[in-house]
């Protein structure tokens, strides 16, 4: 191997847009994923605000009832294909997966910027649809629903089908790269948590992602040539779209959460300055998760009408989800003991994960009840949850690692003191917002109605208005994060004391990513080892 | 096995990019993309298969009444066809680890000729369907038929065989590519790479259509 010497940083190398569109760097193609699903993030945000404002009062608020589908139809399908699922593999992954590994890129470049492209061509047709009108199935597509509906259900499929193959190519490229470009010494048991978790997360990527694949093409077959497959007219059967469509959907929930339980252990461990306990059982959590996510779609169908023995087997599997999902809280909860905590930015928004993830774990439990399910079902209880653990865990997660790897990835600090009000602002508006959920869901409010009952009005508002605290605590990020691109202090190669590989080379990386190609001699928490301190990075 | 040095009297283009540490590690990662590849177009595939299995369980004789209106000899002779592809694709990647451009040159013409055989008998098929009015689901207008499942047959029949049909051009387009690039000396016993996948993903196709052509065509 020979050692680069590069001109400047990957940012200044070269200008214009064309070194930007056509680049094949994979922290540039990071970096454009980060600013695009962060995009798609702020406008997913204000169609929750909307929703939340139609729900500040019994009957029409702000919207009609059409919009109001419409309006949560596309606040879900915005923040699931166009947000969570690309966004921590796509943006941070891209940037650090090479880096973490000691490699100089992916292992398919030019692939890597063709998945970008398919997800801007993705969300160009969906914007399409929101164009036409808009879609108001919900995001889950429901037959026969979906079939009958005017809405251009067919563009927002075609759209979901085109960013499913970014997603695959992505997780693919992701697979290679960990198998085949890992630096000298860097074998599997030494790969920081966030290399194990983005695995998991490609392997779930490549399996499941195919089948939202077939089941998307279907329902276009379906509107444009009738093949009946969901219809009973024809002899279909509607839940046998529930069956495909959870098959994936269901996955999909831990591509989301996976990656955001990477960046959480990067960051306990680094803020804690101390190893990560249970290095083996977070690691091999993570790939049980992915395993054990491919058993359990049916519970989301407890009562579509599948037999009562489905039911049960796929309750039963449920429950067993929880086992390395709690390995990893309580393993995470054993490192801060006894740690030297530092309570920047990073480490606020892993203890809120740590807080409100468990919660969202919990209730998961409920729902993965069959019998209490039945109860809470298609309830705002469900809502709750899953804000629990999509926001609560994977954007705390994501925000956790924006201002970890800030430093890295544009030479900046982000300011310390706006970015805490922005994160008190998000957690105690996070749970002003949701926490009231349960109990509505629990009175039997149902969820995706744009009326509710008068007893209903007063958590209601409450919700609202931490609708509202999410919001500025996000516009007061944004700002700061933007100013800090310019005005933020410079930042050094090291700035949290890191010992992950990223962190041994420059703040912005050189092109190449290293200037000597390392070699790697220990794992990555080694903290208080005394024997290995400076010697990480050999030439 | 790739070399890692780039020849200078060899006529190929092997070139490490320069994120590999060797043309060994290259040629190893693009070997596992594509196997990778195959399993996500299961996957793909595996739905509709799933699909076919459920409908047939629930109406065998709808399925049993349907199946005599596909032309076995048309897609046996399709069946033999694409095994024979399959045959001059593997010989075109041998001919091509023996740095013999010639060879390779014919067998992936010979390969291209039966992909556009299978379109074209399969062309044939389809417009009889439609004559007959045998089509998916709601479009169906056959009079002769009488079990109402068996629009499901038919949809299943188009989606499959459509989608399968669609990967076969696909594949087709890689070959031609191929073979321009052969043509212009590209590939030798040094670097086959794109060679050798896209015959991976020929024999990938042609295996979809063993597991079509019974359930389609044979078993009643």
């Amino acid at each position: 191997m020979d050692a680069h010497v590069s001109t400047g940083n990957y940012l200044t190398q070269s200008h214009g847009w064309k070194s930007w569109l056509f680049t094949l760097d994979h922290k540039r193609i990071g970096v454009m994923y980060f600013f695009t699903t962060m995009l798609f993030f702020a406008i997913g945000g204000l169609f929750a605000l909307s929703v939340r404002l139609e729900l500040l009062t019994p009957g029409q608020t702000i919207m009609s009832m059409e919009n109001y589908n419409k309006a949560f139809t596309l606040h879900g399908a915005i923040m699931v294909f166009m947000f969570i699922i690309p966004s921590i593999p796509a943006a941070l992954g891209n940037f650090f997966l090479p880096m973490q590994i000691g490699a100089k890129d992916v292992a398919f470049p030019r692939l890597n910027l063709f998945s970008y492209y398919l997800l801007l061509i993705g969300a160009a047709m969906a914007i399409i649809a929101i164009i036409q009108g808009g879609v108001d199935t919900g995001w889950t597509f429901y037959t026969p629903l979906s079939i009958r509906t005017a809405a251009p259900v067919v563009w927002v499929a075609g759209g979901v089908f085109i960013m499913g193959f970014s997603s695959i190519l992505t997780g693919l490229n992701f697979i290679v790269t960990t198998h085949k470009l890992r630096a000298p010494g860097m074998t599997f048991h030494r790969l920081p948590l966030f290399i194990w978790a983005i695995y998991a997360t490609a392997i779930i990527q490549v399996l499941a992602t195919p089948v939202i694949g077939i089941t998307v093409a279907l329902l276009i077959a379906e509107r444009v040539f009738k093949i009946g497959f969901f219809n009973p007219e024809y002899g279909g059967d509607p839940v046998l779209f529930q069956h495909f469509f959870w098959f994936y959907s269901h996955p999909a929930v831990y591509i989301m959460i996976l990656p955001g339980m990477g960046i959480i252990s990067e960051v306990i461990a680094v803020f804690s300055r101390k190893h990560i306990f249970g290095y083996k059982a977070v690691a091999y959590s993570s790939l049980a998760i992915a395993f054990i996510s491919f058993l359990v779609w049916g519970h989301h169908m407890f009562v579509s009408g599948q037999s009562e023995l489905a039911s049960k087997i796929f309750s039963w599997i449920t429950m067993f989800v929880a086992v390395p999902t709690a390995i990893k809280v309580v393993n995470w909860a054993a490192t801060l003991y006894r740690g030297s905590i530092d309570y920047k930015t990073p480490m606020l928004y892993a203890l809120a994960f740590l807080f409100l993830f468990t919660i969202g774990g919990l209730t998961g439990l409920f729902l993965a009840a069959l019998s209490v399910d039945v109860h809470l079902t298609d309830t705002y209880f469900v809502v709750a949850h899953f804000h629990y653990v999509m926001m609560g865990g994977t954007v705390m997660g994501l925000l956790a690692g924006i201002h970890y790897w800030w430093p890295k990835m544009f030479g900046r600090m982000y300011p310390e003191t706006p970015a805490r009000i922005s994160c008190a602002l998000i957690f105690v508006g996070f749970n002003t917002t949701f926490l009231p959920q349960f109990w509505l869901g629990h009175l039997g409010m149902p969820r995706r109605y744009w009326d509710y009952l008068p007893q209903f009005t007063f958590l209601n508002q409450v919700s609202t208005f931490g609708s509202w605290m999410i919001g500025a605590g996000m516009l007061l990020m944004f700002i700061y994060l933007l100013w800090s691109l310019k005005n933020g202090a410079k930042a050094s190669a090291n700035p949290w004391g890191g010992k992950t590989l990223e962190w041994q080379t420059s703040s912005p990386p050189p092109e190449f990513n290293f200037d000597y190609a390392p070699v790697i001699t220990e794992g990555p928490y080694e903290y208080g080892v005394k024997s290995h301190e400076e010697a990480r990075v050999g030439s | 096995m790739s070399g890692a040095h780039t020849t200078s009297s060899g006529s190929g283009t092997l070139h490490v990019h320069h994120h590999f540490d060797s043309a060994e590690q290259q040629y190893q990662s693009s070997k596992l993309g594509l196997w990778l590849f195959l399993v996500t177009e299961v996957l793909l595939f595996g739905g509709l298969f799933v699909a076919y299995i459920i409908f047939r369980v629930l109406y065998p004789d709808a399925f049993h009444e349907a199946h005599v209106f596909l032309d076995k000899v048309m897609g046996t002779t399709n069946t033999v066809v694409l095994i024979t592809s399959s045959f001059t694709m593997a010989m075109a990647v041998r001919a091509t680890k023996m740095s013999n451009r010639a060879q390779a040159n014919l067998c992936l013409i010979i390969t291209l000729l039966c992909g556009a055989a299978f379109m074209v008998i399969k062309g044939f098929e389809y417009s009889h369907k439609f004559h007959e009015g045998l089509l998916p689901g709601g479009l169906f207008t056959n009079t002769e038929i009488h079990a109402p499942a068996a629009k499901l047959f038919f949809s299943l029949y188009f989606m499959m065989t459509g989608l399968h049909g669609i990967h076969v051009l696909c594949g087709m387009a890689l070959i031609t590519w191929v073979l321009v690039r052969n043509m212009k000396g590209q590939f030798d016993a040094e670097y086959y790479t794109p060679v050798e996948l896209t015959g991976i993903y020929w024999h990938l196709v042609d295996l979809i259509w063993i597991y079509l052509f019974p359930l389609f065509y044979l078993i009643g």
